[in-house]
This record gives structure tokens, sequence and C-alpha cells, in this order.
């Protein structure tokens, strides 16, 4: 049933088979994606029954552009959504155990042991470059404590051929990718390491060699880009697909509607991870919106979805792999809700105390912790110990401690950076603008920082 | 700190007492220090205080917004009427219309300024051409989009930009920067009282570090009224908001070397004074024009091509403009990218010697 999905793991089924959710009709759905044919029959059943409940209505439609609509006699609002709330996927419970029957993509030796590697990675560099912020060094940081199984196991699941188009919490799939701590903390210092030229503020990362869009801060922007990136890659027939990532205030901005929009219309194989994490800087998702959450938003525009447990590394994992797979050879856009926590405050400039009870920030630190949940079923597999455990973090503290260091010692980026890279070419009132610049620079050498290169 | 301010105008319903009272040995208690911050908040609570129609509300608002401007205003007015939106500033902007467009005062947060622009539509296309295109029929004057602006130290990109030219290229809109606490509040109550929708850039630089006297109650300062706030005779200075303290700065060094320059807070850029600059102009025969925003196509552009078909056979040199550089709002060059006091000293000396 699953040989698509036999590309790099293999599947595992208990019992249940893997259960998507139809955007489109039964019939288009059934023929574009043949393997799942239980779904087939469970659509067909709700599609007899409809059929049986307005008899009267029966082979009277309206052929109106865009496809026949069947007539019913009854005055029915659909409501704001179904009374139960779509179920949220997850294999591991919250002892790391694997609940019976769930459907998944298996995850190697080899492969976990490098996911939650990862994760204690991202772990410690957030804690050590949160404390730097503290201590006056950098200017700015922003953790994804909580999150970085959605970031790690998500980024686990793709190919690096496939695009990234983070938002701004997702540092740990650029981590899986590659980038060296080393150039994390350039970022950071904004130094002459930095590939952003030291013009943007921390955590503001890209890499065009890890296929990683660089970071920009205004909300959303990323999703409709990622559907014109997802499109290319279609056109250009390669066998990999756009991956882009919000937050759940991100899915209130025009962009996010119009990246749904044009990536069903488009048929672009664009992934949509939207990492729920209960809230937007002081707003709880309640004042986000009044849907059930994200997933359904796909439905309407015509998109699959999933809604899965973000703090359950197999079942991000899963949903991701198998996205991905349906993303580029179906040429479809699959829209994934992760359900997480912002354990951490927004950002250093914040202080999320201020605005919701410390008990639930304890709660998924704590009884909800996604990382200690993977270990735990890493070290059930007996793969990992506690001596790997300390090893890997005092190695990966030390490699920070070293990295900032040389970081802090760097130089700044030349002054030429202030005017490169405006346009492909200096144009001439940025020449002039330059000049000006270095006389005054030379007049008033006091007002400038001594560690710019001149 | 600028302490000079200009004419006091009095709400009498308030009863607040005469300008002179706060000019100098205002009793105690009608005067009280305050940062912008604060200043920014006790105009919000006066708003929401004198006219039960008004409504403030944008991103995080509720919780006293991420600079505490709008702290403690839903506890004391209820989650009705002080409230958290979704993150879309179309959506706020465009709520914000229809808000007021009901006769309702509609104060509208954008988190920064940086951030305005998924509402440019609503701003440019709807606020600023409801009255008109409707032949007055509705308008949305209750409409107030109060925004913070400007350079930080470290703010990069996206939390440090000035973006005022692009919406004085609107006609039906008003925007208005104020450049202390006392100017703050009392420009802030114009504006949400203001029959036109308005664009109100704060300083958010100065929300900690501006500390002034400030009337505690119900006061309004006039819009498109410039104020000289410093006198002087060789050369005319104008600028608006945070840019105008390192203005003085500049005014000081070339005051130490003989020069008088005549400081201007144009206050509201559209619809601006020309007639404050131009008497100004006329009596220096020089002007120098400073902002943040890059130097093309900048509001300094505008008040330069002015000033120059008004006072074209006064000047004795030509306008000097000193602003950003044409270039995105830089994190590490911040302090090149800047207009610096030396840099505008040395424009000032180089004007008046040419
Ligand atoms: C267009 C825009 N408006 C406002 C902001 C300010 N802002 C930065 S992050 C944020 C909240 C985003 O929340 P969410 O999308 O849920 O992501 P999370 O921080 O929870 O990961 C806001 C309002 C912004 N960066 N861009
Ligand atoms: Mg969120």
């Amino acid at each position: 049933m699953a040989s698509f999905l036999l590309g790099r793991s293999r599947i595992l089924t208990h019992h249940k088979t893997l259960s998507v959710l139809a955007a489109s009709s039964s019939s288009s759905y059934s023929s574009l994606f043949p393997p799942f044919s239980f779904s087939r029959h469970e659509s067909t059943k709700a599609q007899a029954q409809l059929e049986f409940e307005h008899e009267d209505d029966r082979n009277q439609v309206i052929d109106f552009p865009g496809g026949k609509v069947g007539f019913t006699s009854e005055m029915k609002f659909i409501s704001e959504s179904v009374q139960k709330r779509i179920p949220c996927y997850r294999v591991l419970d919250d002892n790391g155990e694997l609940v019976k029957y769930s459907s998944y993509v298996q995850v190697s030796k080899e492969m976990a042991v490098k996911m939650y590697s990862n994760m204690v990675t991202l772990q410690t560099m957030d804690n050590v470059l949160y404390e730097v912020q503290r201590q006056g060094r950098i200017s700015f940081y922003l953790t994804s404590t909580g999150e970085e199984v959605v970031n790690i196991a998500s980024a686990a699941a793709l190919s690096p051929d496939d695009i990234i188009l983070p938002q701004y919490r997702e540092p740990g799939v650029l981590l899986w990718r590659g980038f060296p701590l080393q150039q994390f903390v350039h970022q950071c210092f904004g130094n002459t390491h930095d590939f952003g030229k030291g013009r943007q503020m921390p955590i503001h990362y890209g890499s065009n060699k890890l296929n990683y869009f660089t970071v920009s801060s205004p909300i959303a922007t990323q999703l409709p880009q990622a559907v014109g990136a997802a499109y290319s890659l279609k056109m250009d027939g390669k066998s990999a697909c756009a991956v882009t990532y919000c937050g759940d205030g991100s899915t209130s901005e025009g962009d996010f509607h119009a990246a749904m929009n044009f990536a069903a219309v488009m048929d672009a194989p664009v992934v949509f991870i939207c990492r729920n994490n209960g809230w937007a800087i002081s707003t709880p998702v309640e004042e986000q919106f009044r849907s059930d959450g994200i997933v359904v938003k796909g439905k309407a525009y015509g998109i699959w979805g999933i809604r899965v447990d973000g703090n359950d590394a197999l079942a991000v994992y899963s949903a991701v792999h198998t996205a991905r797979e349906i993303a580029t050879r179906e040429k479809r856009p699959v829209l994934i809700e992760a359900l997480t926590y912002r354990v951490g405050h927004h950002s250093t400039s914040d202080d999320s105390t201020k605005y919701r009870p410390i008990d639930e920030i304890e709660y998924w630190k704590m009884e909800r912790n996604s990382v200690n949940r993977f270990k735990r079923w890493v070290e059930g597999n007996g793969w990992w110990s506690d001596k790997d455990e300390s090893e890997l973090r005092s190695s990966v503290r030390k490699q920070l401690v070293e990295a900032i260091q040389v970081a802090e010692k760097a130089q700044k980026p030349p002054l030429e950076d202030l005017f490169n890279d405006v346009y492909d070419q200096i144009p001439s009132n940025l020449h002039e603008q330059e000049t000006l610049l270095r006389k005054t620079i030379e007049k008033h050498p006091k007002d400038y920082p001594s560690d710019v290169p001149l | 700190m600028l302490t000079k301010f200009g004419r006091w105008v009095t709400l009498a319903s308030r009863g607040f007492s005469t300008t002179t009272s706060f000019q100098k040995g205002a009793s105690e208690e009608g005067l009280k220090s305050l940062n912008l911050c604060s200043a920014i908040n006790q105009a919000l609570h006066i708003a929401l205080d004198s006219d039960p129609r008004s409504y403030v509300f944008g991103e995080d608002v509720s919780f006293g917004g991420v600079f505490r401007c709008t702290n403690g205003l839903a506890e004391q007015f209820g989650k009705k009427r002080v409230f958290n939106t979704p993150l879309c500033e179309q959506g706020i902007v465009g709520f914000g219309i229809g808000l007021a467009a009901m006769g309702n005062r509609a104060i509208a947060e954008i988190q920064f300024a940086d951030y305005i622009f998924p509402a440019f539509d609503q701003i440019v296309n709807e606020a600023a051409k409801f009255r008109y295109r409707s032949g007055n029929q509705f308008n949305c004057g209750g409409l107030t989009i109060r925004t913070p602006y400007g350079a930080v130290g470290h703010g990069g990109h996206y939390h440090s930009q000035s973006p005022e030219a692009f919406f004085c290229h609107v006609p039906g809109i008003k925007v208005v920067i104020p450049r202390s606490p006392r100017q703050a509040k009392g420009l802030l109550l114009s504006c949400i009282r203001d029959p036109n929708p308005i664009v109100f850039f704060e300083p958010k630089w100065l929300y900690r570090l501006a500390v002034e006297e400030v009337p505690e109650g119900d006061y309004m300062l006039p819009l498109s009224e410039a104020e000289i706030i410093r006198q002087g005779s060789d050369i005319t200075l104008v600028g608006w908001g945070a840019q105008l303290s390192t203005m003085e700065q500049a005014c000081l060094d070339a005051e130490k070397e003989g020069i008088s320059c005549e400081l201007i807070d144009l206050k509201t850029l559209i619809p601006w004074d020309k007639e404050t600059v131009e008497a100004s102009v006329k009596k220096t025969g020089r002007l120098l024009v400073s902002h943040e925003a890059p130097i093309t196509g900048g509001f300094g552009a505008e008040i330069s091509a002015s000033i120059v078909e008004r006072c074209f056979s006064r000047l004795e040199a030509p306008v000097a403009r000193i602003c950003g550089l044409d270039t995105p709002f830089p994190l590490v060059f911040e302090p090149f990218y800047m207009p610096t006091r030396n840099k505008i000293v040395d424009a000032i000396k180089s004007t008046v010697n040419y």
C-alpha cells in the first residue's frame, strides 16, 4: 500500500493505515492518490449517505463554473467547526513509548541518535547564546526552547535539496543541514564572517549552500515566496519541494492566506509547517483565531493537511516525511499543523510571565518536554546512554565557548559592506554617499566604532 | 531634553487651566515628570475616558504592548474597548477604518512602523480616500494609527525604519511625529480628536529616554503648526521626532563657533506649516533639513523644493539635507548610516560659509 513511500525509510504499520484528510472530492482524490484505497472506501460511504439524505434533489445540480454543485432543500448553515476537534497524530506517548497501532515512518538507530544529538546541540546553543545576550555581548537572541523536536525532526525528514523558507524559530533545520555552530555564533555577533555581513539582527541566519533562505523579521512574508520557489522546482522537474515554516500568529496575516490559495491553484510542491505553539508574543491562540486551529484552514483552500503532536519526534518525522513525498510526487501542497509550546520567552526583549501563567510554562517544560520524550524512546532502544549525554553536552558547550571567543575577537565587516548588495552594483548616489561618509569619518573618527575596518 | 513647547489648546470641558500655568511655575499637582511612553499612555487613558466611543487595539496591546504604552488600559476600560487583534496589520487598519466610519474613535497600534506595510493599501487607497470618493458622505476621520518608528541602536533592518515619507505622498491622511513627552501627549490627543485619519509616528528611542514635565490633565497641541524651538539668525534647521535632539546638540556646537541656528520642529508633516519655515528662511537665508530616513525621496526633499520655490531669491546657499543613507537600515553600520550631530555641524558650517 505504501509503495511510493519506500524512498528512504520503511513504513511501519501496526494496525491502522495512514489516513489522509482529503481536501478534494472523493473521485479526484482517489485518482490522484490511489495507494490509500481505504480512504476511498470511507469517502464513498460518506457520499452514499449524503445521497440518501437528499434523495429529493438527486440529479438536481447547478452546473456552476468550477464544477457541478448539488441542490438541497434544507436550509442549513455550516457551523464554524465540527464538534470534535481534528485529532492530533502521535506515535510516542508522554513516556516515550510507542503508542499501540500507530503508523509511522521508521527511524534507524543512526538517524535517531543524530536527531537526538541535534536536539541537545540546539538546546545547548540556545542556553549559551541566551546567556551571552544577557551579558550584553550580543544585542538580541531568541530561543527555540520547547520546539526543538519540531525543528529537528522535520529537518531530518527532508531531503537536502528541499528549499527551506523559515520564519525565525527554526534554526534547528539549519543546524541539521550542517550549518556550523561557529557560523551561528558569527551571525549573532554580526562580524566579518557572518554571511549576512552584519546587516541584520542576531538569529537572522541564512545559507545559500544549505538551501535555507535568509530569515526576515516581517511575519508570514516567506509563505507566498515558498509557493513561488516550489513552482520553480516543479517547472525544473526537480524531485524536491519547498518547505516553509510559520507560527500560529503568522496564520492571521494576509500572506498566509495568499500562500495557501496560490499553493492550491498553482499545484505547487510546497509543505507548510505551522508551529502552533500557543502564543504569538503575548497573544494566545484564542485571540488569534476561532477555527479549530490551523489544519482546517488548509481544507478550505483545497489543501491536504494533518495535525501532528509537535512534541513527538516520530510523529513529526513521519508526517513531514510523508508530506514531502506527497508534495514532490503529486505536485501538490500539504499543510502540517504541529501542536507544540513556546517554552521560552518570545525573545530576549520579552518577559512572558507578564501574560501567561508560570504553571502553564512549567507543564510544557517538564511534563510535555519533547526532547525528553524522544530521549526515552532512544534510550529504550538501547541507543543512548548517560555517558553519551554528558559527553555530548560538554563537547557542544566547549565548542560554543570557543566559537564565541573567536566570533567576539573577529572584526566587524568592512565599511564597504554598508554600500554593497543594495543592488548588484553600487549606483552613483551610493558612490557619492560613500565618498562623503569617508571624509566625515576622517574628520570625526571618534564618532565611529573602531572595530569596523574602513 | 527639549523643553520648548507651543500654544496649548485646552479642552474647555476638561477644565484644564491656562497655557501660562505650565510654562513656568505651574502648580505642583498639574505637572508630572513623565517619559514619552507614559505620556502616550496618559493620552490614551484620557482619550478612552473622555469619549466612550473610543477604542484602542492592535497586536499585544492588551497586556500593555511590547513597549508598555497601553499598560493598564485594558484593566481600566475593559477588554471590549482595549484589545488584542490577530496578527494582521491590514486587518487592524481595515477594522479601524470601519470602526471609525461608524462614528467611533479608532486608535490602532501597529507594533513597529517597519510592519505597517501590509496595511499600506488600507491606508493609501482606503483611509486616505474615504471622504473624497464618497463626496463626503462617509469619512473615517476617527482613525488614528500609532506606530513606533526610528533607530534604537540595535534594531537592524526591521526595527529601525522611518517610513514617514511614504505616507506624506498620500493626500487625505495626516502625518504627525512628536519630539518629547509633553508634545506626544498633546499631539496624540489632537490626532485622536481630529476629524481626519492620521498616522502618528512615535520616536521609540525616546520612549524611556525622554523625560519631561507633562501636564496631567487633558490638553491638545495644534496640528499643522510648526514650532520654533530655538531662535537663531544664521541658518534654519528643520526636523521632527527623535532627530530634533541630535539637531539641538548640533545647534549648541555651532553656537560655540559663533553660528546662530534657528531650530524648527515641524510636528505635522502633512499638511505642513510652510509659512513658519518660509518666514524663518527668509530671515536666515539658509536651510538645513535632517531626518533618519534615506535621503532620496525623503520628506526633506519636499521641504527643500518648496522652500526653494518660495525663498529662491533670499537663499544664500543651497539647501542642505543631512539624512539617512540610501541603503536599507543596517545593524552593525548604524553609526555610519545615521545623520549624526557632527554631520549636521559640518553641514551647518559649510552652508553658512558657502
Ligand atoms: C508583519 C509583522 N508584524 C508584527 C511583527 C512583530 N512580531 C514579531 S514575532 C510576532 C509574533 C509571531 O507569532 P507566531 O507567528 O506565533 O510565531 P512564534 O513567535 O510563536 O514562533 C510578532 C507580532 C512582525 N515581526 N511582523
Ligand atoms: Mg506562536
